[in-house]
């Protein structure tokens, strides 16, 4: 639930990005006054797709992942859980570089950016929890069956 | 959990989606950059600091843009916005557009390309050269010798490159650049692109709509 929740709040962010890149926007609500500077870098487009739309996707699939594991058929499953640590990392790591992109060749922060990088962090992180949570469970399952003589599976 | 416990979550996802989509949609209206008031330019910045101009003397208002080269928004108002602005507004004689150097602090590559505008100025293709360095921002911006692809611009463009090297060589706009940039500092201007008409100042890109608008206005003001 916390996983939906972000990743709804990290789509929002990512459409309104890149609602301003497309010009559905005039301006960018930006204390700073450095998100259109970032915006609009040469790195705020990877391979001709700007960096808001991929966040845009990216949250998409999250969002759909964790809704699909929270549905009754598969809420006991760990499969959906697995995929959201693998796209959240892949989430994380991808905002990593971007994050350095912004300290160190740019010099500029955009906070929506950040606020984006928290959101995805947040997300790796509820799910790693989750991740291990569930394991211990599962040792605990495999430890009571063992001790009653009842299988485990 | 069972299907009916999900319920609530929802809902309180579909509340997040509507506010936040109907907040994005009342953004969608803020086109354009912040205004407010500046002081006027002293009677000398104009005979000291011309900029580069646009348009006829005779014109009823004159746009100020203060702006660096190495600044994407200003890019992207001069390939978005500009053409239009000066189609509509400079060549009806609505409008004199006045060119200024505001070469921002942070930005390593802002000065050279500043300087080989002003050179390209000096064989009257400023404009040309402007061009050139927004078109070509990406290439140069974070380079560690922008100077190289400037002097490709410059032979683009057609300029006399002897004179061209001569101009660079000797740095002779170095120091009006930094006071340019100083006096603008002065005058409250420490962002770019901005725009200046009269006491009106409009940080952030402008779309063509709002800067008509405020044109409309202004001249509607003007008439007796």
């Amino acid at each position: 639930m916390v996983a939906a929740t972000l990743s709804l709040v990290g789509l929002l962010l990512s459409t309104y990005l890149w609602l301003w890149k497309i010009g559905f926007i005039g301006s960018l609500v930006c204390g700073t006054g450095t998100c259109e500077y970032v915006q609009t870098s040469r790195y705020g487009a990877l391979l001709g797709v700007p960096v808001a739309l991929i966040g845009v996707g990216g949250y998409l699939v999250l969002l759909i992942v964790s809704i699909v594991g929270l549905q009754p058929g598969w809420a006991e499953r760990r499969e959906p859980t697995v995929w959201l640590a693998v796209l959240s990392g892949i989430g994380v790591a991808f905002t990593a570089y971007l994050t350095y992109i912004e300290a160190f060749v740019i010099h500029a922060w955009c906070r929506w950016c950040l606020g984006s990088a928290g959101i995805i962090v947040a997300i790796f992180v509820t799910v790693v929890a989750e991740l291990r949570t569930d394991r211990r469970a599962d040792g605990q399952t495999v430890a009571s069956g063992a001790a009653s003589g009842r299988p485990t599976v | 959990m069972a299907k009916s416990g999900l319920k609530p979550f929802y809902l309180g996802l579909v509340a997040i989606a509507l506010i936040g989509g109907g907040a994005i949609f009342l953004a969608r209206g803020t086109g354009g950059g912040a205004t407010s008031t500046i002081a006027p330019a002293l009677a000398g910045d104009t005979a000291v600091m011309p900029g580069y101009v646009l348009g006829s003397d005779s014109a009823a208002l004159e746009v100020e843009e203060y702006a660096d080269f190495q600044c994407p928004a200003c890019r992207m108002f001069n390939i978005v916005t500009l053409p239009d602005v000066v189609e509509r507004l400079v060549k009806t004689g609505r409008i004199r557009w006045r060119f200024k150097d505001r070469p921002l602090e942070n930005h390593a590559n802002s000065l050279p390309a500043h300087q080989a505008a002003a050179c390209a100025g000096e064989q009257g293709r400023f404009w040309e050269m402007q061009d050139q360095l927004y078109y070509g921002q990406p290439d140069w911006e974070f380079v560690r010798n922008p100077q190289k692809k400037h002097r490709e611009y410059a032979q683009k463009i057609g300029l006399d490159m002897s004179k061209y090297d001569e101009c660079m060589g000797s740095n002779r706009y170095l120091s009006r650049l930094v006071a340019e940039a100083r006096r603008a500092t002065v005058r409250g201007i420490t962002s770019t692109p901005t725009f200046v008409i009269g006491t009106i100042k409009i940080e952030g890109t402008v779309g063509y709509d709002q800067l008509k608008a405020l044109v409309d206005s202004l001249t509607a003001l003007k008439k007796p």
